[in-house]
């Protein structure tokens, strides 16, 4: 039994060899082409024992391994996409061989070809949007000390009811940016609201959008983003443009695939 | 693909031409719920997302508690922080989830 595997990080369409000729993949191993019925996997070696002989949990659990296998399946899918049409893959989808992904290549051809056409000429660009903090409101509250137990009681319930208030006005406008933004979209996909500790913002984040764009439409984006700069009640940021990860997994499953 | 505009309104120009700009929790929301989804020889399933929040927070708290001691000691006042060890983040993320998740 051989002791690696192969890696798979995307599926495209024409990538001569020496288009990933120098790039890297999961720790530095060279990225190649497997090449069936027109569809073009892009795939390196990857250590057999690193996937196999640690438990889902502990993998999952190892930051320092999930970060790297990220970035490094990231830094293989996001420089092929610079100048190819490609289909980003979950991460980690590993197997035996080259033969195997072959085989796989085989049985869902169309499938990939229809997920390519459908990506064609379209990229992904994200969209958060969070509510601003610190109304004028809120501070004025906290200037002075309470004088008592129920007057303490009295503006905590206030700054809680203003604190709602400015969030529900933060969700109105983001459904305002998120209906401009769809109108110009071929899709949108909702990715979930990032805790304030993962999103490294102090900010409460209150939409999480990817958008599959045309990329004659990117202009039109940047001036909805940008009539929302000075927005009183919410901050928006715009990342991208993505290789299509949010939109190549609708149309999957190599058994029967469920196309949108 | 370059246009005029002005903090934090400019797109992450690097995120199709470099790697470390592109923040981690933005990348896993799109590896771990994107891609086409295959199933490989060995499987990885990806029904374990959520044990990846976990292990983000505890990166989180594990590299940034000096930055974030303001809404720590929110979190404590509301009595939901021991944070102290490696096993409190990970005993606390399913609720918390729930809640970034609303």
């Amino acid at each position: 039994m051989s002791d690696t595997l192969t890696y798979v990080y995307a599926v495209a369409r024409e990538v001569d060899p020496a288009a990933v000729a120098g790039l890297e993949g999961l720790g530095g191993r060279p990225v190649r082409t497997v090449e069936h019925r027109g569809v073009t996997a892009v795939v390196s070696d990857a250590d057999r024992a690193e996937f196999q002989e640690r438990a889902l949990e502990e993998r999952l659990e190892d930051l320092e391994w999930l970060a790297a296998t990220a970035r490094a399946h990231h830094h293989v899918v996001d420089t092929l996409g610079r100048d190819h049409l490609v289909a980003p893959l979950g991460l980690a989808t590993v197997y035996f061989d080259d033969e195997r992904v072959r085989a796989v290549l085989d049985e869902s051809a169309e499938t990939f070809s229809a997920v390519l056409d459908r990506l064609a000429g379209r990229a992904e660009w994200g969209l958060k949007v969070y509510a601003r903090k610190g109304s004028p409101a809120a501070a004025e509250a906290e200037a002075e000390k309470p004088k008592s137990g129920a007057d303490y009681l009295r503006r905590r319930r206030k700054a809680l009811r203003e604190g709602d208030t400015t969030l529900e006005d933060a969700r109105r406008a983001a459904d305002e940016v998120d209906a401009a933004v769809s109108a110009l979209a071929a899709a949108v996909k909702s990715h979930r609201l990032q805790d304030a500790q993962l999103s490294g913002q102090t900010d409460p984040m209150v939409l999480n959008q990817a958008y599959l764009l045309p990329v004659e439409r990117v202009d039109e984006l940047r001036a909805v983003v940008a009539s929302y700069q000075d927005h009183p009640k919410v901050r928006v940021e715009l990342t991208g443009p993505w290789v299509p990860y949010s939109f190549a997994a609708a149309a999957t499953s190599s058994s029967g695939g469920s196309a949108p | 693909m370059t246009g005029p505009s002005s903090g934090e309104l400019e797109p992450r120009a690097t995120s199709l031409f470099g790697n470390e700009e592109v923040a981690l929790v933005d990348l896993l929301d799109r590896l771990l719920a994107g891609g086409v989804v295959l199933v490989g020889d060995l499987t990885i399933s990806l029904a374990g997302v959520d044990l990846v929040r976990i292990s983000l927070r505890a990166l989180v708290m594990s590299i940034a508690p000096v930055e974030r001691q303001g809404t720590l000691a929110e979190r404590a006042e509301r009595g939901d922080t021991p944070r102290n060890g490696a096993a409190a983040p990970k005993a606390l993320t399913a609720r918390e989830l729930e809640l970034g998740d609303e």
